[in-house]
């Protein structure tokens, strides 16, 4: 048993580690999300040079063959920089259905495209009804000779307008909430029948509306079978989750880290404000809620991801679990750092937004709790009216 | 990162589990079980005779002794294991203050004498040992102490009262914290570690009744007990270094994680027989994500504990994290123990096994959970209370 990390895995941590220290300090990544664009494409070019792009994809794709460690290692260090590219989205999700799902020959001619940076796809799959489940969709799809028609709206798509493609879901049969019926559709971004509403979001990311209407889509581009993508949908949404939750426990250190210096460093009533008990145990509430979210997340990235079932409650626990030490830290962050705490113009109060928003991402508290507990409080056998127990 | 078990820690696994099914007798576990059930308190024999069982098998009843002094020196994984299996068998558990509390501190500081006179007895069970640290006027600021020992000759002569000293009306010997020099500089530098058998004229000891009604502490008053000089425990007034090295043994094992586990276990089981609104419990949305919320915490705890064991096998020994497992393992434990309460609705009310009621009510399950929880307040305020954990974290591992 270790938590150790492979040699290979310290490289890519010291990589990521450097780039962020070099390439993304502070100043830099203010100056980023000020721009009409919102990303630097420059950054993306090098998370190609560097071989980011590829972590995730099959080794005979021209990937480096990472599993969830790996997944980890980046974006816990792209969290303590707030790193705006959109890695996640497009790499992670959009890439991981394209690995699931495309044939050769769409995996063969599309994925050393996105390891190379040409092209970067975005799932497209939240509408206004949905909320966080998958399986609501109403955007439909229907046939016409060789071509799907597609017409519908698609909601808070992070990173589209960075994106070059789209991958849409959209219903082909059943209703509105069947898990059967939804197919996945392969498409440029600058197709006609796809209209871009773009705008930057409270934690300066940036996302978009998306309005479908009259979408002509060839038969060749579904990805996957048919009616037949919920599974991976949900699959891919989860080690999606797991991403998450590696970047908000980076965000969480540096919250529970400045705080602990800020602290040590404010002085009044002619002493450092961390010398009184109210706000050191205060720190050391956050220290334990930090420790508890890294190690559900290791929990997670080590469970065995490959059976579905673990793999649902590996994620719905870590990021249940780690949506409240969001809340706890972030909050408290703020309220010790004092005025300091609510200024745009101090860097403690974008890591509280963004992890507040990573709280929301693919399901909150709420929703991954009662996941959670659908999966582990079933069919749970009754106890015997004569079995004494014993608690102590 | 690898959490999973080696092919010899699997072996390992199989052979306790093999082990506690072949040997944990019969007879304790319905001995243990009836009295649960009616409430009753554990005799010596029920609280010591496992014990003396895994004290005849390689030493496994200390687990993290070395060999040489008759331990099993367990891999921080196989404690990790041992620990699983013993509560999954729902093992009555090994008293600490021989094992995990007095015997380390004898084995590192004593000497040749000490070690051969006492540590025989820990390992096998035969002698029962108890702890005597807290005074009426000493709990959080134990330095304050005031129990004085006075040499007089080949003997100390002790004079003062210890108070929550655990199952002393089981022990055999206590080991006490006594001030040999009132006028150190400093509280700390006037303390000696002292062993004492509690058959030496001028102990006394009188149960103090907690709110559940059960009787798992006293007071003990030393009224010029004689204690011969040999039983000093290396140097005098060096007590307080020792005292400190056996309370973070003390809380390393605090946790309890596989106990709380087993124990959420059964909470499931008991809400699925109890009824609300119609239906189970455990299909009321309210109860259901009382037991996620704990459940998560747990299974964080867990790996908070592997991610500290992972540290301790790559020999960076155990630091003031064991104040984080202790602070969150009792959270968890009050957590458990409320939920079970909670669970048997009225069935909580019934106090049974006193002298007053002789008929017994309700579900066998039900029985004393109530008590449990009752009981279970102390975890929070015992071995160092959760608020002097956090000064200890705020000054150690955050340097405040």
């Amino acid at each position: 048993m270790n938590f150790d990390y492979t040699e290979e895995q310290t490289l890519l941590e010291n990589m990521v580690t450097s780039f962020v220290r070099d390439d993304y300090d502070w100043d830099t990544r203010c100056s980023i999300v000020k721009t009409e664009e919102g990303w630097k494409e420059e950054n993306w070019k090098k998370f190609a040079e560097l071989g980011l792009l590829g972590v995730p994809f099959d080794e005979d794709q021209g990937g480096l063959g990472g599993e969830a460690t790996d997944i980890m290692i980046v974006m816990e260090q792209f969290g303590k920089g707030l790193v705006v590219e959109p890695y996640m989205p497009s790499i992670i999700l959009a890439g991981g259905l394209i690995s699931k799902l495309g044939s050769a020959d769409q995996k063969n001619s599309i994925i050393p495209e996105i390891i190379s940076g040409d092209r970067r796809y975005v799932f497209a799959y939240a509408e206004p009804q949905s909320r966080f489940d998958l399986f609501d969709v109403k955007c439909s799809a229907t046939l016409d000779g060789d071509n799907y028609i597609i017409n519908g709206f698609k909601s808070v798509v992070f990173g589209a307008g960075m994106a070059t493609h789209l991958i849409i879901s959209a219903r082909t049969d059943g209703d509105q909430r069947s898990k059967s019926g939804i197919t996945l559709f392969l498409v440029d971004i600058k197709s006609d029948g796809i209209t871009l509403q773009n705008y930057p979001t409270i934690d300066e990311y940036r996302a978009s509306e998306v309005v479908i209407e009259n979408l002509t889509v060839s038969k060749e581009n579904i990805l996957g079978e048919l009616g037949n993508s919920y599974e991976a949908i949900e699959e891919q949404v989860d080690l999606s989750t797991i991403a998450i939750c590696s970047e908000a426990v980076g965000i969480l250190q540096v919250l529970k880290d400045s705080t602990n210096d800020y602290c040590k460093n404010r002085k009044q009533f002619g002493q450092s404000i961390s010398a009184n008990q109210a706000i050191q145990h205060r720190l050391v509430d956050m220290m334990i809620e930090y420790e508890q979210a890294k190690s559900i997340l290791y929990m997670a990235i080590t469970a065995d991801l490959s059976n579905s079932d673990e793999r649902r409650k590996a994620a719905s626990a870590a990021k249940a679990r780690i949506g409240k030490a969001i809340k706890f830290v972030g909050e408290n962050a703020i309220q010790l750092h004092g005025g300091m705490g609510v200024v745009d113009e101090y860097m403690i109060s974008h890591f509280f937004k963004r992890a507040t928003m990573i709280g929301i991402l693919f399901g909150n508290v709420d929703f991954h709790m009662k996941r959670y507990t659908d999966l582990t409080q079933s069919n749970i056998q009754s106890i015997n009216e004569d079995d004494g127990i014993n608690l102590s | 990162m690898d959490t999973a078990f080696s092919s010899e820690d699997l072996k390992f696994q199989s052979d306790v589990r093999e082990f506690i099914s072949h040997n944990y007798p019969k007879e304790l576990k319905d001995s243990i079980g009836t009295k649960r059930k009616t409430g009753k308190e554990l005799s010596r024999d029920d609280l010591m005779s496992w014990h003396k069982i895994l004290g005849k098998h390689n030493g496994w009843s200390a687990p993290g002794w070395p060999k040489q002094y008759g331990g099993a020196e367990f891999s921080p994984t196989q404690k990790y294991i041992f620990e699983q299996e013993c509560a999954r068998a729902e093992c009555q558990y090994i008293m600490p203050f021989g094992v995990n509390m007095v015997g380390p501190v004898i084995y590192t500081f004593g000497n040749d004498e000490q070690k051969a006179k006492h540590l025989p007895g820990i390992l096998s069970g035969d002698v029962f040992w108890c702890q005597g640290y807290s005074e009426p006027g000493s709990g959080s600021d134990l330095a304050s102490l005031k129990t004085s020992a006075v040499k007089e000759g080949d003997h100390y002569v002790v004079n003062g009262q210890k108070t929550w000293t655990t199952l002393a009306q089981h022990a055999d010997w206590i080991f006490c914290l006594v001030r040999t020099n009132p006028d150190a500089e400093k509280p700390q530098q006037g303390i000696s570690f002292l062993l004492i058998d509690m058959k030496t004229p001028g102990i006394t000891v009188r149960p103090i009744k907690l709110m559940d009604g059960s009787h798992e502490v006293n007071e003990t008053w030393f009224d010029n007990v004689k204690v011969p000089v040999e039983n000093l425990i290396g140097q005098e007034n060096m007590g307080w270094t020792y005292a400190k090295f056996l309370l973070a043994h003390e809380r390393s094992g605090i946790a309890g994680v596989a106990r709380s586990k087993k124990a959420l276990e059964r909470i499931k089981q008991i809400a699925s027989a109890e009824m609300s609104y119609g239906e189970p419990l455990i299909q009321d949305p309210a109860f259901k994500s009382k037991i996620a919320n704990a459940e998560l915490e747990l299974s964080s705890l867990e790996y908070t504990e592997l991610r500290t064991l992972a540290k301790d096998s790559a020999g960076k020994g155990p630091g003031p994290e064991s104040s984080l497992l202790k602070i969150k393992g009792t959270d968890i434990q009050q957590m458990v123990t409320e939920l079970a309460m909670e669970a048997v609705g009225y069935y909580a009310n019934p106090h049974l096994g006193t002298t007053l009621s002789n008929e017994y009510v309700g579900p066998d399950y039900a029985t004393n959970l109530s008590g449990s929880y009752f009981n279970f307040r102390k975890a929070s305020i015992y071995g160092g209370s959760n608020e002097i954990q956090r000064n200890i974290i705020a000054k150690m591992v955050l340097g405040l």
